[in-house]
């Protein structure tokens, strides 16, 4: 690969299981789940009656003025605490960049959470019943009554990057992509990328996401593809699992620090790990269905593992598998699970037995558009303190899936090489390889 | 400008706005002077504080005509911004002479399907206002509160079970992909009027480094639906006209009296393909992708009023330049936002006037939005097209308003013939991501 390196120089989350590295990383060695019957809306007669929540949260911690970011949303609110973490990390309120303009932002930011009850009463309000349809000055009344300017601003999908550039005083490229589940691994990719053309010297990459909301839940209910568990919410994400009846849906943020490896020496950061590889692609399949051989999956873990120069067919020369970790899509829908086994083994061959894979929303849920940066960390934190993280729930293996998913206790290992998947319902594939950063 | 990376150029494009679908309804719809605005008729809009915009003309898009034949029932999910998007991809297609599967089903693409990117920019598609009411008001309590106990337990089935996929803004790019068989980098930039600018230059990167030959790239949205308008309306951003007053008079861009903007529908996607690509496949080449670079404003009123972001635009601008290796010297003409929202519009004067200082005044701004209206993610795509075509056909459009600012180039006139050899694409977005691209007259 030429041109310059890119490290990770800093890190922080909101997540279902807290709102720190410190707080999150050992229970997730545990194995704790982040479940919990749902708070934020009545969905106690909805096929899916539980998710994850980020619990207890607040932003006053994180910020400098906690009332200049009033009106935030639940998004703008879990990014800045998720930023501010990866900021203070990286030492960047110490040993700044030296400008701002060469500092970027690449999210995955979903859309705000919808308010629900105000869009909900004006349309119900405006419906006319002889004619089957809204009755537009009705509903145009309504909603002046109703809503709230600001509110329904903050669903907008770049007011994350609004807040972050005001907290930050960051200035330079900002992007926002929404390419659903695949968002925020995207958001990474194209960061690094952003970063070895020399645009930036520095970027600020991740996602943030909530669909906990009446209307969120309903779409995906509708599609089926939510966890209708009776049992404990707990159990109910089950990757990989024979059992498995879709995923849990979680909310929160995760953010990461991207640098060249000549700016991050230049203020003396300590370095994380390197990004190292990225890969993009397309199903152009289907609208519901993802490719049953796995192609655009297939294809962007390729490209991410092909930049990162490493042959997945491959043994390393002291006999490990080429990568030792994926953190898997992994999201617990049956098409998912079984055609993310299928790709890794068409991609690595006879090496996919010999790697370790697991599902981190087997105990988070699945934070959507913030899931892939959340699962990125999760990879650097597997490496600095050698532990592969377990995917849990695994109690009743499917037969035909049968790599080393880690199954229900995270062990010890020696982690150097990762590869974050993630692919989004539409058919937007990402993977990112980070590997421990070595002179 | 580093020789070392490969050169991007322009060999299609495919606007859709208020003047119908393709290059030739933009072009003449711009020169003619005329503009697309006018009372809203897909809905009842006439109580809003703004009734006007510029909607696409029904017989102007009809998407069923447009995708293959095993692709139609996919139609029936597909949100107005999704069937813009599927229009515009069919047009710029179309447009450069590739074949794709959605082109000639069965047969070779012109460029293989991996090495065909695909970067849409897209807003928040709002819910069918009719079927979303349709289904709440099954949970409609005696004293018209709704019950979401019901809701949960049975009303919510009168959703479509594909409700969900109408709405997501990346299923723009995904119905695309689909139908042109696009299986590169896709991506979905969110970034409101900013969103197209920014897809094009990350498809210009993915170029660069090699990720894939080609890619669709643009953006494409409609608020010309009740949520859109109203977000709009709170967000201040809409001419608000008072009794008897004509709001089609309030859209004055870069005037002093400037006071909103008016929204239109539309967007197009633009066919960005490595130069040696293009000229192996003997594709015509409208114009190269010179210099690009992007920016947030200082954000201390979270991007909505950028009236102090002048700076900004102009770090942005030079940036721009800088990407291109050229001079502002070297700039034949400007086509900025130009929404006529007063903040945004003195935040780009701002910028142009640091850039290019008193020879401003001699440089054409070419404002569109008085025709097709503010298309939101889509602007970019536009106001990108045009830039492509005044240098394609070394024409500039008429202007329809505005522009009575001192020192600026941007007052009403005809269409007029003019040397261009190189065109600057500035655009503002409400939550202050900025954009710049350079378009350079092909050689």
């Amino acid at each position: 690969m030429s041109g310059p390196r890119i490290v990770v120089t800093g890190m922080g989350w909101v997540t279902p299981l807290g709102h720190s590295l410190e707080a999150v990383w050992p229970r997730l060695v545990r194995g704790e789940s982040g479940m919990n019957r749902t708070s934020r809306f009545d969905a106690r007669t909805f096929p899916t009656t539980f998710c994850a929540e980020v619990k207890d949260y607040s932003i006053a911690p994180f910020v400098r003025d906690a009332a200049v970011h009033a009106t935030a949303g639940l998004n703008s609110q879990f990014a800045l605490g998720a930023a501010a973490q990866a900021w203070k990390q990286a030492r960047l309120h110490e040993s700044p960049a030296s400008d701002l303009r060469r500092v970027g932002m690449y999210l995955g930011a979903g859309e705000g959470a919808l308010d629900s009850e105000n869009y909900v009463a004006t349309n119900i309000a405006s419906w006319n019943e002889s004619q089957k349809r809204s009755d537009g000055a009705v509903w145009i009344a309504e909603a002046l009554r109703r809503m709230n300017g600001l509110r329904e601003l903050e669903q907008e999908p770049n007011m994350p990057l609004a807040h972050l550039a005001r907290e930050f005083g960051i200035r330079g490229p900002a992007s926002n992509c929404l390419t659903a589940c695949a968002a925020s691994t995207q958001a990474i990719g194209e960061a690094f990328e952003q970063l070895r053309r020399g645009d930036t010297d520095v970027m600020l990459a991740g996602g943030t996401h909530t669909m906990i909301h009446m209307l969120g839940v309903t779409g995906f209910n509708r599609l089926t593809a939510l966890s209708a568990s009776t049992g404990d919410p707990c159990a109910a994400s089950r990757p990989f699992a024979a059992d498995r009846d879709g995923f849990v849906m979680g909310e929160g943020s995760g953010m990461v620090i991207l640098e060249t490896l000549e700016h991050a020496r230049r203020r003396g950061a300590t370095i994380l790990a390197e990004v190292a590889g990225y890969g993009s692609s397309a199903d152009a399949y289907r609208i519901t269905d993802i490719h049953p051989e796995g192609r655009g999956p297939g294809a962007a873990m390729s490209a991410a593992l092909a930049q990162a120069g490493i042959d997945p067919r491959a043994a390393r020369p002291d006999g490990r598998a080429p990568v030792d970790y994926i953190s898997a899509h992994g999201t617990g829908t049956t098409e998912n699970d079984s055609i993310e086994t299928l790709a890794v083994k068409r991609v690595f061959g006879d090496q996919a037995r010999r790697l370790a894979m697991s599902s981190l929303k087997s105990m988070m849920g699945h934070l959507i558009a913030a899931a892939g940066a959340v699962e990125f960390i999760s990879c650097v934190l597997s490496m600095q303190n050698s532990v592969l993280l377990p995917t849990m729930n695994l109690r009743n293996p499917d037969p035909t899936l049968d790599l080393d998913y880690v199954p229900n206790a995270s062990r010890a290992g020696k982690v150097d090489i990762c590869l974050s998947n993630s692919f989004g319902f539409g058919g937007q594939n990402d993977a990112v390889v980070v590997r421990r950063f070595e002179e | 400008m580093h020789s070392s990376r490969r050169s991007v150029v322009v060999t299609g494009v495919g606007p859709v706005c208020g003047f119908g679908v393709g290059a030739e309804a933009l072009w003449n719809g711009l020169a003619s002077g005329g503009t697309a605005i006018a009372p809203i008729a897909r809905f009842d809009a006439h109580a809003f504080p703004c009734p006007l915009a510029a909607s696409v003309p029904a017989d102007a898009l009809d998407v069923l005509k447009l995708v293959p034949k095993s692709y139609r029932k996919a139609t029936k999910v597909m949100a107005r911004d999704i069937e813009i998007a599927v229009a515009a991809a069919h047009a710029a297609v179309a447009d450069a002479g590739l074949t794709t599967r959605g082109t000639a089903e069965g047969q070779p693409p012109t460029i293989p399907a991996g090495r065909v990117g695909c970067h849409i920019g897209a807003g928040l598609i709002a819910a069918d206002t009719d079927e979303l009411s349709g289904a709440l008001v099954t949970c409609r309590r005696p004293d018209g509160t709704f019950d979401i106990g019901a809701w949960g337990q049975a009303g919510m089935q009168n959703l479509t079970p594909l409700w969900l996929l109408k709405y997501l803004p990346n299923m723009l790019a995904c119905h695309v992909t689909i139908i042109h068989g696009c299986e590169g980098p896709s991506n979905t930039i969110t970034c409101a009027e900013a969103s197209s600018g920014l897809s094009l230059g990350e498809s210009r990167r993915v170029i660069e480094r090699g990720a894939a030959d080609a890619c669709l790239s643009g953006g494409a949205e409609s608020k010309i639906n009740p949520m859109g308008m109203l977000r709009q309306h709170f967000a201040g951003r809409t001419v608000t006209p008072g009794a008897g007053e004509d709001a089609l008079g309030l859209l004055k861009p870069f005037s002093t009296s400037s006071c909103g903007t008016v929204l239109g529908e539309g967007g197009g996607l633009l066919v960005l393909e490595e130069l040696e690509c293009a000229r192996r496949r003997g594709g015509r080449i409208l114009a190269e992708f010179a210099g690009f670079a992007a920016g947030q404003c200082g954000a201390d009123t979270l991007g909505q009023d950028l009236s102090g972001a002048g700076d900004d635009v102009a770090a942005v601008i030079n940036g721009a330049l800088n990407d291109a290796g050229m001079k502002p010297g070297e700039i034949s003409a400007i086509v900025p936002l130009g929404s006529g929202t007063s903040t945004s519009d003195a935040a780009e004067v701002a910028g142009l006037r640091q850039v290019f200082g008193a020879r401003l005044s001699n440089i054409p701004l070419v404002t569109i939005i008085p025709a097709v209206g503010n298309c939101a993610a889509g602007a970019g795509a536009l106001a990108a097209t045009t830039a492509v075509l005044c240098l394609d056909r070394q024409m500039l459009p008429a202007r329809r308003a505005g522009g009575d600012l001192p020192g600026v180039d941007a007052s009403p006139c005809a269409a007029r013939s003019m040397p261009l050899s190189s065109v600057l694409v500035v655009t503002t977005s409400l939550g202050g991501q900025i954009t710049a691209v350079v378009f350079r007259r092909a050689a």
